[in-house]
């Protein structure tokens, strides 16, 4: 299945000052839903700071829809979420939304059903500095979502969101991932991994179990994605 | 680079500097008042010629100060908010966005430079030998001077703090040799060397050609060097923006 690879990772080391945070990262991500889950720290940001081209990196290659990642080919068909919400504070809801669809060069009433999509219809005129923490990664992700892209990278978009929202979110994601997009999403809530379609498991820079969410259980002999995450680093340790 | 990115950039720092009435009232008001005051301190000289003296130097000076103070914040603010990083992940070019930047700081630097022309001008009593017009782009290219130089430092400050301390390492030496305060052919050898490579320098030599009493001024009719200080000027505001492109990375640490 490697010609379905949106993204591929090979031999990825990234440095930041004395730390190696990856070293030699390989890595394929096709379409549907994949979750990266692992401990604060542990080099997911890194990973998809790399995946998006604004990381540098200190050697190996990242392929993103047949192009070295960050090449000015691919950064219109990517979406980028980052783990703070990259909007401007000073700027309503809508005048955030509305100049990120001029930079994307699409219609300004993809605005309105973005803006319905993340539940903040009614908030459009609302500044976003007034808005709270959870409303203001969803004008976030809005901006992310305002270009359908083939490959959406989200870094824990669902942090401190209401259960009620977070279902739509999710549902949202696989909604995308039904068109065909390659859906990427950061956690460090174990919990969240049963929504994924395939789970990449993360721990001190290196990936220790990629598979379907049962697959990934049943490896470890597990009940829980969380207990497969223990069994992993205990068995890896021990 | 895009027309159309550019100018997104240009209307949305507008639309944030419209919202935030401090900053537009230290952009706009702030130059002409504190042309005013000095008029007002320098009222008791006898002379009665301090002000046509000053005048035109202060007309370079605030333009140029302001905007590199705003701007140095503002850009830093972008960096340190993760837009920057957004911005960059989408097909937005480095040179759209520093021009967007400019442009519209240019635009705010023709209103100020316009407001404190017309008073100082107007209410005042500053003599203008030239053309008004001309005396306004100078101030506007000043400006852009100030926002381009803003621009290339806010890559070299972590913090707005940081940013703000540039004010006295890059302002403050321009503006002691610049010919306010000792006329630039009066300064010792070695400081008129500094002065002639900086760039306020010419944009003060400009004002005082254009106006009568000012350094440089009564130089008899020298038209033609307001429009070579003028390129000195622009030259700088470009070769300051060129450097901003190369420090704006789209790959960061």
């Amino acid at each position: 299945m490697s010609g379905a690879a949106v993204v591929t990772v090979e031999g990825l080391v990234v440095r930041r000052g004395q730390h190696t945070v990856l070293d030699g990262l390989d890595l394929e991500v096709g379409p549907g839903v994949t979750g990266l889950l692992g401990p604060s720290g542990c080099g997911k940001s890194t990973l998809l700071r790399a995946l998006v081209g604004v990381q540098r990196t200190h050697g190996g290659s990242v392929t993103v829809l047949d192009h070295p990642a960050g090449a000015a080919a691919v950064r219109a068909r990517v979406g980028y979420v980052t783990q703070a919400a990259s909007v401007y504070d000073d700027l309503t809801v809508s005048e955030n939304l509305r100049f990120f669809a001029r930079v994307l060069d699409v219609p300004g009433d993809r605005v309105d059903r973005v803006l319905a999509e993340v539940d903040l219809a009614d908030r459009a005129g609302d500044v976003v500095g007034r808005l709270s923490g959870g409303q203001r990664s969803r004008v976030s992700l809005a901006v992310a979502l305002l270009r359908r892209p083939e490959l959406l990278v989200l870094d824990e978009p669902t942090v401190g969101l209401d259960p009620v929202l977070r279902e739509d979110l999710w549902r949202l994601f696989h909604e995308l991932a039904g068109d065909g997009a390659a859906v990427l999403v950061s956690s460090h809530v174990m919990d969240e991994a049963e929504r994924c379609d395939r789970l990449l498991l993360m721990r001190e820079g290196a990936i220790l179990t990629d598979g379907t969410p049962d697959a990934v259980k049943e490896s470890a002999g597990a009940a829980t994605v969380e207990d497969a995450f223990l069994a992993l680093v205990r068995g890896g340790t021990a | 680079m895009s027309p159309r990115i550019l100018l997104a950039v240009t209307a949305r720092v507008l639309t944030q500097l419209r919202r935030d009435h401090r900053t537009l009232a230290m952009l706009l008001v702030l130059p002409t008042a504190l042309i005013a005051l000095l008029w007002w301190v320098l009222s008791g000289d006898a002379s009665g010629s301090a002000f046509d003296r000053v005048g035109p130097a202060l007309l370079a000076i605030f333009p140029f100060t302001v905007m590199f103070l705003v701007t140095s914040v503002t850009t830093l603010r972008e960096r340190s908010s993760g837009t920057l990083e957004r911005l960059l992940s989408m097909p937005t070019g480095r040179l759209d966005l520093l021009g967007g930047y400019a442009l519209a700081f240019a635009l705010v630097a023709l209103v100020q430079s316009g407001l404190a022309v017309a008073v100082s001008v107007g209410l005042l009593g500053l003599e203008v030998d030239g053309s008004l017009a001309v005396l306004g782009l100078v101030a506007v290219v000043d400006g852009v001077l100030g926002c381009a130089l803003g621009l290339f430092v806010s890559a070299f400050a972590a913090t707005e703090f940081q940013a703000v301390q540039f004010m006295p390492l890059v302002v403050i030496p321009q503006l002691l040799v610049c010919g306010l305060f000792v006329p630039r052919e009066a300064l010792p050898s070695v400081l008129g060397a500094v002065s002639d490579v900086l760039p306020l320098s010419y944009a003060v030599d400009a004002m005082g050609v254009l106006t009568a009493g000012g350094p440089g001024g009564g130089s008899g009719g020298a038209g033609g060097s307001v429009w070579a200080d003028l390129a000195v000027v622009a030259g700088f505001a470009l070769a300051a923006l060129a450097l901003g492109a190369v420090t704006l990375r789209r790959r960061t640490p």
